[in-house]
């Protein structure tokens, strides 16, 4: 049993960071990568804009949509999304600490339904989202990652993830890519064990 | 409103336990009381009731079984945490467009227009709709039948009084919406929040239907249900959904959630896309 999702969390100055990620994944990619980006409820063009980056399909996700590995899923503005195994749903239950989505509410779904076959990735941002969410994800066995956050555009984001995930990976942006396809290629380190 | 964090499980709580509980609390809810959340979405059910757990004082789903069976007022407690959900007026306001370009003009061959708007929860879309006819001159023509779930909220939706702070987001929805007057003219500043014109309700009926356990009990032109069926998981949908095309005649009406499809259920085939983007559709067979 290897890494089956990738949740990614991303805010201000993410738009860079996805495209070096996204474009950097190559046809062996086979987990399915989620990603919160924080945004404006009316901003349409996100999916369009990162799409011209990489050859790896993405979409923005419909409620109760299949989980297919080797996708790139976007959150849509202003729903929540949770992972359930298998499939996504989406909320429109309030903000999280001013966020819709949120990316710990995406992360810790994601660490429920998937526990140990989790990666979850914390990019460039300004505000503290993702941190209880990445650290959900490690309780369960996941891993992590954190943008080095001297090469992020804004570095509080992924600060924060690095304070609470002290054991995550951090890398600089472009070695995300590489690091994603090494894990997905070695597995969840605990299922060796077993 | 208050910033909702909904907890998740305790870290130690384990997780095969958690559903077996979640399960049979569910369960006596239903044979007791009759509301059926058997079929709801399970990742953001399990975090309304850790919110409930948390505000009752207990730490165990089977504590709070204990508690919702034997005591009324929590039951009702944690009806409002499970049935609320957030809305707002001309919430996604390319929708509202929408149906005033490619519904309305169908709406005007009828003389006489209805509308189920399915889930309406406070209210806030119903009003939208209101105005949106009342602008195409058809309101006095039409009857819209709001149902919820939940009464509580639909004693809020017919008060017709919104906080008065989010005026100024909905006047935005409602110009991007393609309102064609001052949105200050539908409502007053009273009782500490904006009092909506009693004429633009005069024709609604608001009443309480539960979507899971309730037959149809009409038949209208358009039905409205918008983020409601996110809740759901896609069994119940699929129920859900057979209810509404019981409902809908030939050519009738549906209207989902900008970011729900009838791609994933059984009648995806019996509607054709009136508009894809704003997942507007018609019966078609």
């Amino acid at each position: 049993m290897g890494y089956e999702v990738v949740v990614v969390g991303v805010s201000a100055g993410g738009l860079q960071a996805l495209c070096t990620i996204a474009g950097s994944l190559t046809p062996d990619f086979n987990m399915a990568m989620v990603i919160v980006q924080h945004r404006s409820k009316d901003s349409y063009a996100l999916c369009d804009v990162l799409q011209e980056c990489s050859a790896m399909p993405m979409h923005e996700i419909i409620d109760k949509e299949p989980i297919s590995p080797g996708q790139i899923y976007l959150a849509p503005p202003d729903y929540h999304v949770l992972v359930e195994r298998g499939y996504f749903s989406l909320s429109v239950d309030d903000p999280i600490r001013h966020s819709r989505p949120s990316i710990d509410l995406m992360f810790e779904t994601a660490a429920d339904a998937y526990g140990r076959e989790v990666i979850g990735v914390v990019l460039t941002g300004a505000n503290h989202d993702g941190a209880r969410g990445l650290r959900q994800i490690v309780d369960r066995g996941g891993a992590a990652i954190v943008q080095d956050p001297a090469t992020a555009e804004v570095a509080v984001m992924p600060r924060a993830a690095y304070a609470m995930v002290p054991e995550a990976n951090v890398v600089p942006v472009e070695e995300i890519a590489p690091l994603l396809l090494a894990l997905q290629r070695a597995g969840s380190p605990r299922t060796e064990t077993r | 409103m208050a910033e909702m964090v909904l907890p998740n499980t305790p870290a130690k709580y384990s997780k095969d336990l958690e559903r077996v509980e979640i399960e049979l609390l569910l369960e006596g809810i239903f044979r007791h009381y009759g509301f059926d959340f058997r079929s709801y979405a399970y990742a953001s059910l399990k975090r309304r009731l850790w919110k409930r757990i948390e505000a009752e004082g207990l730490d165990t789903i089977s504590g709070l079984q204990q508690k919702v069976l034997h005591d009324p007022p929590t039951m009702e407690r944690l009806l409002m945490d499970l049935s609320v959900s957030v809305t707002s007026m001309f919430r996604d306001p390319n929708f509202y467009k929408a149906f005033r370009v490619q519904v309305v003009p169908l709406l005007r061959t009828y003389p006489f227009i209805r509308i189920w708007h399915a889930g309406c929860s406070t209210g806030e879309e119903v009003y939208s709709m209101a105005i949106l006819l009342e602008e195409e001159g058809l309101l006095d023509r039409a009857r819209i039948y709001a149902t919820d779930i939940n009464e509580a909220v639909l004693r809020t939706a017919k008060t017709g009084i919104f906080p008065l702070e989010k005026m100024q987001e909905y006047t935005q929805n409602y110009l991007k919406a393609g309102g064609v007057r001052s949105f200050s003219e539908y409502y007053t500043a009273a009782y500490e929040g904006a009092l909506f014109s009693p004429t633009l309700t005069e024709n609604v009926v608001f009443a309480q239907h539960n979507l899971v356990t309730d037959r149809s009990f009409s038949e209208f032109n358009v039905i409205l249900c918008r983020n409601v069926m996110i809740y759901f998981d896609r069994p119940l949908q699929n129920r859900v959904h057979q209810l509404f095309y019981e409902s809908l005649p030939m050519y009738g009406i549906l209207a989902v959630g900008s970011k729900e499809s009838l791609r994933f259920s059984d009648v995806e085939t019996c509607y054709e896309e009136l508009n894809a983007k704003e997942k507007i559709y018609r019966k078609v067979m």
